[in-house]
């Protein structure tokens, strides 16, 4: 047993099931930076920092004459959303029920997807995370308000990439508002605004909860790098005669390695 | 030349667990003569003695690397187990008794607190979207 103390939970095995599979699938539509950026591990529970490769000077060495530098490293950040199971919908997966009422566990899933984006795009302060927004050593492009004009917002960001030597295919994450807005909206003539954003990026448009506007990345590689410790899993708190207290939980790092590798589009 | 490799009649075995059980006899001496190489570089004081066991051990330690992937090909259970454990980091019981769950069908996914880990297997979508 590891520290996520599955096994002391009251769920059959069926249960296991039906929790692990309703939380994939609603975990994974909103997992936008898995789809634009370099996932690396998962390296375990224990690991807890990434090589940076670089250092930094100490005031002084231990003696005299005994120079000392200390090495730099990216700490693994933890993330974790409490849910609850009620013990009676669990028999009744159990006896075969297909509408087990899982709205608690989707909801941590939305919170997690929704954290993970907002910590590796726009940034995580307080855990010393520096989002790819924040990072991104070009100008912002500003988004107007008409979803039929994203094509030549999102052709201005390609350009700038292009411009400083990033290759592509590029993708593009998008916030809710933005991402419902292209995808109902055409152009003049009736052509789809996603078409022809494809077209564009020659890579995937993305949803990404928590995004703030748009950002248009380079998918060739090596620039925005995602190292997992553990990744996204569901472990068991505590229980009652009522319901389960469960958990969704991950650690990570993320590093922007090329800070010419991404425009950021943001709205009025 | 007698052989004591066998623990049933070699006549009464067929040809690939012959094969099997010689590849397990030479695993076993790679082993031993890694360990005995050990002990003599910790007593020898001899400098040059000690390089040319050292270089004799480092033969040691890639016989017994072909030994085992041999074995480990031709014993798919075994693989299974041996990638759960060899080259992971973190607790080295804790990876056999998962990876022997999960060779065994015990540790897939909702079986004794769900897959071996408990992780949801999602990793990297790269290039997913519409």
């Amino acid at each position: 047993m590891n520290h996520l103390l599955r096994e002391l939970a009251p769920i059959s095995d069926k249960g296991w099931e039906m929790i692990d599979d309703e939380a994939r699938d609603r975990l994974t539509p909103g997992l936008a930076v898995r789809k634009l950026t370099d996932f690396a591990g998962p390296k375990g529970w224990t690991y807890s920092a990434t090589n940076l490769g670089r250092t930094e000077p100490t005031t002084a060495g231990p003696v005299a004459d005994v120079a000392a530098i200390q090495r730099r490293v990216l700490p693994l950040i933890e993330l974790r959303a409490d849910f609850t199971v009620s013990r009676a919908e669990l028999r009744d997966g159990d006896r075969g029920a297909l509408d087990v009422d899982f709205d608690s566990l989707d909801n941590a899933a939305q919170r997690m997807a929704v954290a993970e984006n907002t910590a590796v795009f726009h940034g995580f302060a307080s855990a010393g995370m520096a989002g790819i927004c924040e990072s991104c050593s070009h100008d912002t492009i500003t988004l107007d308000d008409h979803f039929d004009q994203y094509p030549s917002h999102v052709a201005k960001a390609v350009e700038v990439l292009l411009e400083a030597g990033i290759a592509g295919p590029y993708g593009l994450a998008l916030g809710s508002d933005g991402y419902t807005g292209v995808v109902e909206t055409t152009e003049h003539g009736g052509y789809p605004v996603f078409e022809h954003l494809r077209h564009i990026l020659s890579g995937p448009i993305v949803w990404a909860p928590g995004v703030r506007g748009a950002i248009v990345v380079s998918l060739r590689g090596g620039d925005f790098l995602f190292e997992s410790g553990q990744d996204l899993s569901i472990g068991y708190d505590s229980h009652d005669s009522d319901k389960v207290s469960l958990y969704i939980e991950e650690s990570f790092s993320f590093h922007v390695a090329t800070p010419e590798a991404a425009v950021a589009l943001n709205g009025n | 030349m007698p052989t004591d490799q066998y623990h049933e009649p070699p006549d009464e075995l067929p040809a690939e667990t012959r094969t099997f059980a010689r590849l397990c006899t030479s695993l076993q001496e790679e082993a031993e003569a890694i360990g005995w190489y050990q002990q003599r570089l910790a007593v020898e004081p001899d400098a040059v003695a000690r390089d040319i066991m050292s270089d004799a051990q480092g033969e040691e330690f890639k016989h017994f690397a072909m030994d085992l992937e041999f074995l480990l090909r031709r014993t798919p259970k075994w693989r299974e187990i041996a990638e759960g454990v060899l080259f992971q980091e973190g607790d080295i019981v804790e990876h056999g008794e998962e990876a022997e769950a999960e060779a065994n069908g015990e540790g897939t996914s909702g079986g004794g607190g769900g897959s071996g880990d408990g992780s949801l297997g999602i990793g990297s979508l790269k290039g997913e979207g519409l």
